[in-house]
């Protein structure tokens, strides 16, 4: 199971840092999403192209995640290099995280 | 009083559509029309070209939105709050008067709000750079704009004095839409709470169809309907600051929990702790119930003292950038692509091409994705490749696209679709500085 099985995402940013919304479809699945999308997956997922520290915020009002990705747009978007100025393309990239399997009928 | 304000979102950026605006000046019941227009960098971009064109400096789209509206919403009695006005409010306000001069609408009183531009209490004062640990001074004299994001205040003051249409420079995204709900309502601006409600009526309706279904979809996992034809998103609030979101009858995309959520946490960082120049807003506690079809009630935002300073985008000449591509396609078209990046590479280094950064990469394989490749690699039916590079000058940042156009006659076999550019890159750091530095003024014009 990945990621986008169970939530979307919108990605933001400011200067140089991403701002990745994660949301639940389902606001039962909000204490799986805790559990399994961490920081330190975040980061793993990312990999070399995030460069500072991943923050993550809890809003359980609307079994969300968010995350605060620093350094991560190669200088944002007004100086980077990247094609994905902005790096809103790491919202759908982020949902590609592999879960650990569950069984459920009702999914998405 | 009135019971309830309503208040549509316009624009949520520089080149937004302009139909829905339209539809919406033509047809919804609402008493303000808010476009939004102005990104971190935008400001920086119009105040370079207002150094060449003194006249111009404001947004590029002025003038057909307000052909486009300007005349429903006169005879509709709505009034348009816009930050269009950019590096120049004072030649956007002149623009307003003159179109609706040609519209035949004589007597609109138009506003403009100015003072957001801090150039020179930057220059004054090395205050530190919030992005890294620098000064301003470490720019030198590239920089080429410093704008502060203002507040409500003066657009409640231009409503106050019955504006029809208040055109502003730089100003707090959601303060534009709060700024009504101040002026209606009788709010007091150090009600914190009451002001959270607005700013999170704001911060929703400020990306314009992000609230309705734009940015959205995902097919046979979100779906939206209608999607060609996005209605962009009214908000009806009342007095205690809980409101409706909701969009025209008969526009596409649709108004949903799940659109809300997504612009509610866009660009917030902390949901619980978002500084605005009117208020701290705390969005953690924001609760959403679909009454009807396209309507959801938006309650439970709170609030907390506005920050003592105002944040400042300071737009600098930071570098140039130079970038090339072209396609390739059909059998082996990833060698020919790989062969290509490789050409090109070896030619920028003898033509003594000097990047301080530098890209190689295939759109359609590994572009978004910064040059990483990722496993397992396919056999692409056609790819593009990308070069760009960050150069100190723009004879060097032209030689960059130069040498892929270059491909044509000098490359692999196939290319096509060569296209280049070179640009000076206007980026921006920020500053803090204290609110009491800005003083924003409000002129007054009539068509």
């Amino acid at each position: 199971m990945i990621l986008h099985d169970i939530a979307h995402a919108r990605a933001g940013d400011k200067g140089n840092i991403s701002d990745i919304s994660v949301i639940a479809y389902e606001p039962e699945d909000y204490e799986f999403l805790r559990l399994y999308v961490t920081s330190e997956r975040v980061r793993a997922h990312f990999g070399s192209m995030v460069k500072g520290r991943v923050e993550r915020f809890e809003v359980p009002a609307l079994a969300a995640l968010k995350f605060v990705l620093h350094d991560a747009l190669e200088g944002g978007v007004t100086r980077t290099l990247n094609l994905d100025i902005h790096g809103k393309s790491l919202s759908s990239s982020l949902l590609a995280m592999t879960l650990p399997d569950r069984h459920r009928s009702d999914l998405r | 009083m009135k019971k309830i304000v309503k208040i549509a979102a316009g624009a949520g950026f520089s080149s937004d559509r302009i139909l829905p605006a339209q539809d919406l000046a033509e047809r919804a019941d609402i008493h303000y029309l808010v476009f939004e227009c102005l990104a971190e960098r935008t400001i920086a971009l119009a105040q370079r070209e207002k150094q060449s064109h003194p006249e111009l400096g404001y947004n590029e789209w002025l003038e057909d939105r307000m052909l486009a509206c300007l005349a429903p919403c006169h005879r509709r009695g709505i009034t348009i709050i816009t930050n269009m006005g950019a590096a120049n409010p004072q030649a956007a306000g002149a623009k307003i008067a003159e179109v609706a001069r040609r519209l035949g609408l004589r007597g609109l009183k138009i506003a403009v709000v100015t003072g957001d531009d801090v150039l020179d209490a930057c220059k004054a004062v090395d205050y530190p750079l919030m992005e890294r640990s620098a000064t301003l001074s470490s720019l030198g004299a590239t920089i080429v704009s410093a704008n502060a994001y203002t507040g409500s205040e003066a657009v409640v003051a231009a409503l106050r004095m019955g504006a029809d249409v208040i055109v502003t420079g730089r100003i707090a995204d959601p303060s534009l839409f709060l700024a009504p709900l101040i002026h209606e309502f009788d709010w007091d601006p150090e009600d914190w709470d009451l002001i959270g409600k607005g700013i999170h009526m704001g911060h929703l309706l400020e990306c314009s169809a992000h609230a309705t279904g734009g940015y959205f979809a995902d097919p046979g996992f979100k779906d939206v309907p209608d999607p060609a034809r996005i209605g962009f998103p009214i908000a009806e609030v009342e007095a205690d600051g809980s409101f409706i979101v909701t969009k025209l009858p008969g526009s596409g995309g649709m108004v949903t929990p799940r659109t809300l959520k997504e612009q509610t946490l866009y660009e917030v960082h902390d949901p619980a702790h978002y500084p605005t120049a009117d208020c701290v807003a705390d969005f953690s506690q924001v609760q959403f119930e679909q009454i009807a079809a396209d309507r959801v009630r938006v309650t439970g935002a709170q609030g907390h003292p506005r920050p003592e300073c105002f944040k400042v985008s300071v737009g600098y000449v930071d570098s140039y950038i130079g970038e090339g591509q072209i396609g390739y396609c059909g059998p082996n078209a990833l060698a020919r692509a790989q062969l290509a990046l490789e050409m090109v590479r070896q030619r920028l280094i003898d033509a003594g091409v000097e990047a301080t950064e530098d890209r190689f990469e295939l759109i359609g394989v590994n572009a978004v994705r910064r040059g990483v490749r990722i496993a397992p690699v396919f056999e692409p039916e056609e790819v593009l490749i990308r070069v760009a590079c960050r150069t100190a000058d723009m004879r060097m940042a032209r030689r960059v696209g130069h040498e892929v156009e270059a491909l044509w006659l000098n490359g692999p076999a196939g290319g096509g679709g060569a296209r280049r550019s070179a640009n000076e890159v206007l980026a921006i750091v920020s500053v803090l500085i204290p609110r009491e530095l800005v003083r924003t003024v409000v002129d007054y014009l009539e068509s």
